[in-house]
């Protein structure tokens, strides 16, 4: 089939030849790229970057960028919108010839293109740039490299740069078989500089060269020692690493249980619905950013700014509607209003189902919040860094209307000593309908904070409600820091244990230390005091 | 609205049940469609068995969608034998009890000539000995592990060697990046187990050592999978090439790509090859961090052939929503359904046995090209392909298999039944018989 | 004490006529289901096997009934009990499919032959025997109920705090069994069972009497739970659901008063998860999702809490609500549902019994049997 296609595609360059009296199709360093034939077009990427041609690196930029279109009858253009480049010459083209079609990437090319394009970074006027392309070659540790880092190295100024470069070329020689890549002394000194380096790369590196049979014993004992150094190190970096796990993950069930947690303060009542309230929060976070990309693209990054306050306000009028509509009806009776609030869940769930359709929306990521931070031995993502931080200010914020508002503490009161604070002139209705919608607000907080890290369907709220009772009930029913404390222990057991035993495993030991737990104090870890809790 | 008659003492209702659901149908699902063009008769009842709610609502729902579209467009074409088809839709809700009751439902009260329905491994198994104590039909048009051949059910979807084979053929090749090193990551469930146990054998049979195989399970709905990608990161860094093979079930998807997206796995570093990522989640999720990542199916909705355009327009135009992709289970359905209808012509009645027995061997073309033909073990012969994510939401085709790849209902991959083979044809007419010692081991129909 | 003898003394009409009602329609039905075909009576078994299963479910709903309307405790998760018996009737229904299984292996089930297990775990053993099978159907979920009541009483957990944890309960179950590693076939569960007692499970004679027990035993659990709650031990239960700390200062044990009621309602629980595997065919862990526990505490509370009869009727008819619904509306079933659980909580605090009992005694029972209105006054008013 293919090679039917090939011989057609010959055929009509012929004819296209006969018949337009064009120039033949060159073989040069960019025909390739025009054959749609992955090997031959990852052989001319890569012979481009070496050929030191002029056109190589806007040709590779376009080709990246899917603008490097090919006419089957031979031809290479790069197109902007309408604008049409002679991709050979760099020159403008009136009328491109027809069925011109992008050419096709696979992750083959897209890697032969990102170490073609490294290779011509190394020449950049920019540090920044030859920085990042000694970086790129040092993961990738290609021996065809090995001359261009050379050359690289020899006229690098930038001190900074020029490490980047030793460490590269460090990579690249070891990466090579023992035989003919430079001395021993060469090489140990290379074992050295990827030691000092550190890291899972180094350390796949050393390991394979400690195991070769073919290198230099005095080799291979460095390049053990320095594996034995670079573990200790991953040791320590790993448990800091899965420290980091477990706060992130306790982050968010904290950010889940803190609305249910006032509610069951102030009012002994467990909000079943609570993670609906996160999946509508969600669904706001969605409405926002595509109301604000079809209003004012050019905010759209910070669409999830403008989600919070709308999401927390959507969330907080549906809670005192909630409230006003149903909940006050069953005062006094807790398990009906777990009942009902679980029929309510059902209806929001279905009622989004019937809005929205059943299948996951996508909520995008900006790009401020994309990727990793490395710090040290551990990679700190941006996302989970900050649900951590959101979470911590959510709490924070908490803290300061329960303690420093009216309604704080009117809250306070209420939850202390229902009948004695209405005897004080509290009116507990109100105080209990916009502690509800606060619960209810914060819920929505939560599910901003979610649609960055989950999927966004209807049934997202199903997924977080158990783990955040676990938190409530935990933690001691209505007090904030037994939520916190609860959600950073419930985080970090299932992180300690989860590479050890597994998700699951460690997931069910979690709920059964919990429940042992609760049997022993029956009240979770922090018990709200007070007459009227005290039943 | 799709009503369904449904009493408990049908002798009594019936007639006039049926009659006036048939008029309600017909008039509820498209007020374009004259009636008066509708072929008369008593209608031919098809079941679809798809949960609306509940947790598999979110994959299900569209194949309901799609089955009502074909019925319908069948019905303009002038219907079957003459009579009009009618849809009986039921919601299982996601409820594996519940798909065998509504299952019996159909079959018993409902009389449905065939069902098309399923998703999940587990609502087939539930539903497997309804269809085979009361002899009925079901089309099950899902990718699945395998290891099953009843008389009564038609696998339309790709089993392991159809899907799960050459996408690792594709890793091991130079353009799918040489991979000397594989992590098996999916969700505990019975599709991720089977086809692990069958790639590890596949893996090990090319050369791969066992050292360079992990193979980890998560719960469903996974959704803190910052633990799982560092332990990728870390067994990729060993030197050798490493790729991911991913049987993580459709809802944990959006959760670990966003991860493996922030701890910077590119495609080109670590290639995640899915067997349950297609267009239509892909729709739910940001798909740019994740370009160049790999699934592989047996249709692709971005793959250019008139018969797919027109599939997609005729979807486009159903659903009154231009953007609402296609994907494979889709089109499995497609080829089901036309597979079914040129069988109850060729039978030239709705008699299940009849009609199962009509089924091999008719030949249905695939959206993308080629022709599908029905094989002895109820399974369908099927081209392959592997796309890469785009950051449109599509997958690019970047490799195919050179012919169809006929389904193999018993995998030889695994120990157990390597000996084993599905024929439902005369004389053999078993599910599984062993080749070795030349007999049945007792799926045999009655 | 006038009116705890009359909240007690009501039920017990209500549930002796209610069990001669299940046991007559039981046999009934087995019975016409037998008819020729063609006899205008004859019952199909699509009707049969789901008549079973509700009464399966009714059983639940009973012992849902016994804790939360008798004892004061809001279960959420008393579906863990119905699945656990469910899986050690599963057990045997897995042993008796014997070598007929896909693979042909006579002593190991085929989803650990998958699984390349080569032999029986320890916690299989003797599953092929049906007594043993039995009693491990009321052995399993009486010692889980036994160790996890035990420790909740005494400590005096209670309220939210209890329905929370058993609740996690559940839940943590659901997460081992979905586990392939357990031995009890994942996700997939127990299925394509073959007969039972060396009878063919597909035919309408097996059919009918699955039916005809599963009347009978939940006759007979009506009866034996009316026992229970009746007389002094029911007196009892009712004073620690509606003040246990004044049962306590008079010198009763509320907390063994409630472990011996939660370890019965375990028990009955189980029994109907086992007659429930043989009549739906299969059992997976979906049966432990908290979703399946709420759901019977709501049919508890659409009959009538605390009535025994009320229950089984709330789950017989909820149940045949879900089965018309799902196929009638399928996309409102869950609107249906939804609203079920929040105008019984709002308008039917006492469930469709209480409509007929605010009859005979025309005065405010919602206030009178509520155990959560916990302060004293409340209970003295």
């Amino acid at each position: 089939m293919d090679n039917f296609k090939r011989f057609c595609l010959g055929v009509a360059c012929c004819l296209a030849l006969a018949l337009t009296g064009m120039p033949p199709a060159r073989a040069d360093d960019f025909s390739g790229l025009e054959s749609g034939d992955f090997d031959q077009v990852c052989a001319s990427i890569t012979g481009l970057a070496g050929s030191g041609n002029p056109q190589a690196v806007t040709v590779l930029e376009a080709l990246e960028q899917h603008a490097l279109f090919f006419a089957p009858a031979g031809g290479l253009f790069i197109v902007h919108g309408q604008t049409y480049t002679d991709a050979r010459t760099g020159q403008a083209v009136a009328t491109p010839p027809d069925g011109v079609k992008p050419i096709k990437l696979n992750n083959r090319v897209r890697k032969a293109l990102a170490s073609a394009q490294a290779e011509l970074a190394l020449a950049s006027s920019q540090a920044q740039e030859r920085q990042k392309a000694a970086d790129l070659l040092y993961v990738r540790h290609d021996p065809a490299f090995l001359p261009a880092l050379d050359h690289a190295l020899a006229s690098e100024k930038n001190t900074q740069v020029h490490l980047h470069l030793l460490r590269a070329r460090a990579a690249t020689l070891l990466a090579q078989p023992a035989e003919g890549a430079g001395s021993v002394d060469a090489r140990i000194g290379a074992v050295k500089a990827l030691e000092s380096v550190g890291g899972l790369e180094a350390r796949g590196l050393l390991a394979a060269v400690a195991a070769a049979d073919v290198e230099a014993p005095g080799v291979r004992k460095a390049a053990a020692d320095a594996v034995a150094h670079i573990d200790w190190h991953l040791r320590v970096w790993n448990v800091l690493q899965n420290a980091f796990y477990g706060l992130s993950y306790g982050s968010v069930l904290l950010l889940a249980a803190t609305g249910l947690a006032i509610t069951f303060g102030v009012m002994g009542v467990i909000n079943m619905a609570h993670g609906e309230l996160m999946m509508i929060g969600a669904y706001v976070t969605w409405m926002v950013q595509q109301a604000i990309r079809g209003t004012v693209p050019a905010l759209e990054p910070v669409s999830i700014l403008v989600a919070i306050p709308v999401a927390f306000g959507v969330c907080g009028a549906l809670g005192v509607l909630i409230e006003r509509g149903l909940i006050r009806f069953l005062y006094g009776r807790p398990l009906e209003t777990l009942l009902a609030t679980w029929g309510l869940s059902l209806v929001l769930q279905q009622a989004v189902r019937s809005i929205f359709g059943p299948t996951n929306i996508a909520v995008q990521t900006p790009s401020w919040l994309s990727g990793s931070v490395s710090v040290g031995g551990m990679d700190i993502t941006l996302n989970r860094l900050a649900i951590l931080v959101f979470a911590f200010a959510v709490l924070g914020g908490l803290m300061l209307v329960l303690r420093r508002t009216a309604l704080g503490l009117e809250m306070r009161a209420v939850t202390q000593n229902r009948r004695m604070a209405a005897l004080m002139g509290i009116r507990t209705p109100r105080v209990d309908a916009l502690a509800f919608g606060l619960g209810a607000g914060l819920a929505g907080l939560a599910g901003v904070a979610v649609s960055q890290i989950d999927n966004v369907s209807p049934n997202l709220g199903q997924s977080y409600i158990i783990d955040s009772f676990m938190g409530v009930v935990f933690g001691g029913g209505g007090n904030l820091w037994g939520t916190l404390a609860a959600a950073m222990a419930l985080g970090m057991g299932g992180k300690v244990l989860e590479p050890t035993v597994g998700a699951v495993s460690a997931k069910i030991a979690i709920l059964v230390l919990v429940i042992l737990y609760i049997q022993r104090h029956p009240r979770g870890m922090f018990p709200v005091r007070g007459r009227g809790v005290e039943s | 609205m799709p009503v369904t008659p449904f009493n408990l003492s049908r002798r009594a209702f019936g007639r006039l049940a049926l009659a006036s659901s048939a008029a309600v149908v017909g008039a509820a699902y498209r007020p374009g469609v004259a009636l008066a063009a509708a072929p008369k008769g008593e209608p031919i009842k098809v079941g679809i068995l798809h949960s609306l709610s509940g947790t598999m609502a979110i994959s299900e729902t569209t194949l309901k969608d799609v089955m009502l579209m074909l019925i319908e467009e069948q019905n303009r074409k002038g219907g079957l034998l003459g009579r009009p088809l009618q849809a009986v839709v039921v919601d299982p809700a996601s409820n594996w009890p519940l798909f065998a009751e509504k299952a019996r439902q159909l079959l018993s009260v409902d009389k449905a000539s065939a069902v098309f329905g399923c998703w999940t491994s587990v609502s087939r198994k539930s539903v497997l000995p309804v269809f085979e104590e009361l002899n009925g039909i079901l089309f099950y048009p899902v990718q699945y592990e395998g290891q099953e051949c009843s008389r009564n059910i038609f696998y339309t979807g790709a089993a392991p060697n159809q899907q799960a084979i050459p996408a690792v053929d594709y890793l091991l090749s130079e353009d799918g990046g040489g991979a000397k090193r594989f992590a098996l990551v999916g969700t505990d469930y019975v599709y991720p187990r089977t086809t692990n146990q069958i790639l590890v054998n596949y893996l090990k049979s090319k050369g791969i050592k066992e050292e360079d195989i992990l193979v980890n399970y998560t719960p469903f709905g996974q959704s803190d999978w910052q633990t799982i990608v560092s332990q990728i990161k870390a067994f990729g860094s060993a030197g050798k090439k490493t790729a991911v093979v991913s049987t993580i079930n459709g809802d944990a998807n959006v959760p670990f790509y966003k991860e493996l997206g922030n701890q910077g796995i590119s495609a080109t570093d670590i290639p995640v090859m899915a067997f349950s990522v297609g267009e239509e989640e892909l729709a739910g999720m940001d798909t740019k961090p994740l370009v160049g990542q790999l699934a592989a199916w047996n249709y692709f909705e971005s793959i250019d052939t008139p018969a797919n355009q027109n599939f997609i327009k005729q979807w486009h135009a159903y659903t009154k929503n231009p953007k609402r992709t296609t994907n494979d289970p889709m089109e499995a359905h497609y080829i089901g359904f036309n597979m079914w209808v040129q069988a109850v012509t060729k039978a030239g009645t709705t008699d299940h046995d009849k009609v199962i027995d009509a089924m091999i061997g008719v030949r249905q073309p695939n959206l993308t090209g080629g022709i599908a033909e029905m094989l002895p073990d109820h399974h369908l012969t099927k081209p392959v392909y592997i796309g890469e994510i785009q950051d449109d939401g599509q997958f690019s085709v970047v490799w195919k298999t050179p012919q169809l790849v006929p389904g193999q209902a018993w995998s030889p991959w695994v120990p157990e039944t390597k000996d084993l083979v599905g024929d439902w044809r005369k004389p053999i007419a078993c599910g599984n018989y062993n080749t070795v010692s030349k007999s049945c081991l007792g799926a045999r129909h009655g | 004490m006038n009116r705890l003898f009359a909240t007690s003394a009501l039920p017990f009409s209500g549930a002796l006529r209610m069990a001669a009602l299940v046991f007559v329609a039981a046999t009934l039905l087995a019975g016409a289901s037998l008819l020729p075909q063609t006899n205008p009576m004859h019952v199909s078994a699509f009707v049969v096997s789901l008549a079973g299963k509700y009464l399966a479910y009714a059983m639940l709903a009973l012992a849902v009934d016994l804790v939360w309307g008798f004892a004061g405790i809001l279960t959420l998760g008393h579906a863990a009990f119905f699945a656990l018996g469910g899986y050690a009737m599963g057990m045997y229904l897995m042993r008796e499919i014997g070598a007929r299984g896909v693979y042909g292996n006579a002593s190991l089930p085929d989803f650990m032959i998958f699984l390349s297990w080569t032999r029986l775990p320890w916690y299989w053993w003797g599953t092929d025997h049906f007594a043993w099978a039995m009693l491990l159907v009321l052995i399993v979920p009486g010692v889980l109920a036994g160790v996890f009541g035990w420790l909740a009483f005494r400590s005096r957990v209670s309220g939210v705090y209890l329905s929370i944890i058993t609740q996690a309960l559940t839940y943590a179950l659901m997460l081992a069994f979905f586990q392939n590693g357990l031995g009890f076939g994942g996700n997939n569960g127990l299925t394509d069972f073959k007969d039972i007692l060396g009878a063919d499970l597909h035919t309408p004679v097996t059919r009918a009497a699955l039916l005809f027990v599963t009347g009978s035993v939940l006759a007979a659990a009506l009866l034996l739970s009316r026992l229970v709650v009746g007389g002094r031990f029911g007196n009892l239960l009712v004073a620690v659901r509606d003040a246990e700390n004044r049962t306590r200062f008079l010198g009763y044990r509320p907390d063994q008063v409630k472990l011996l009621v939660w370890v019965f309602s375990a028990m009955i629980a189980g029994l109907g998860g086992a007659l429930y595997v043989t009549q739906v065919g299969i059992i997976n862990p979906g049966e432990f999702a908290p979703a399946n526990s709420i759901e019977s505490v709501i049919w508890v509370a659409v009959g009538g809490r605390g009535t025994l009869s009320g229950a089984v009727m709330g789950a017989v008819m909820v149940n045949l609500g879900k089965t018309l619904f799902t196929a009638w509306l399928p996309e409102f079933w869950l609107y249906g549902l939804g609203l079920l659980f929040l105008c019984t909580t709002l308008f039917l605090p006492q469930g469709l019994m209480g409509l007929r009992r605010k009859q005979v005694a025309p005065q405010n029972i919602a206030e009178e049997v509520t155990p959560e209105v916990s302060t004293p006054e409340g209970n003295e008013a």
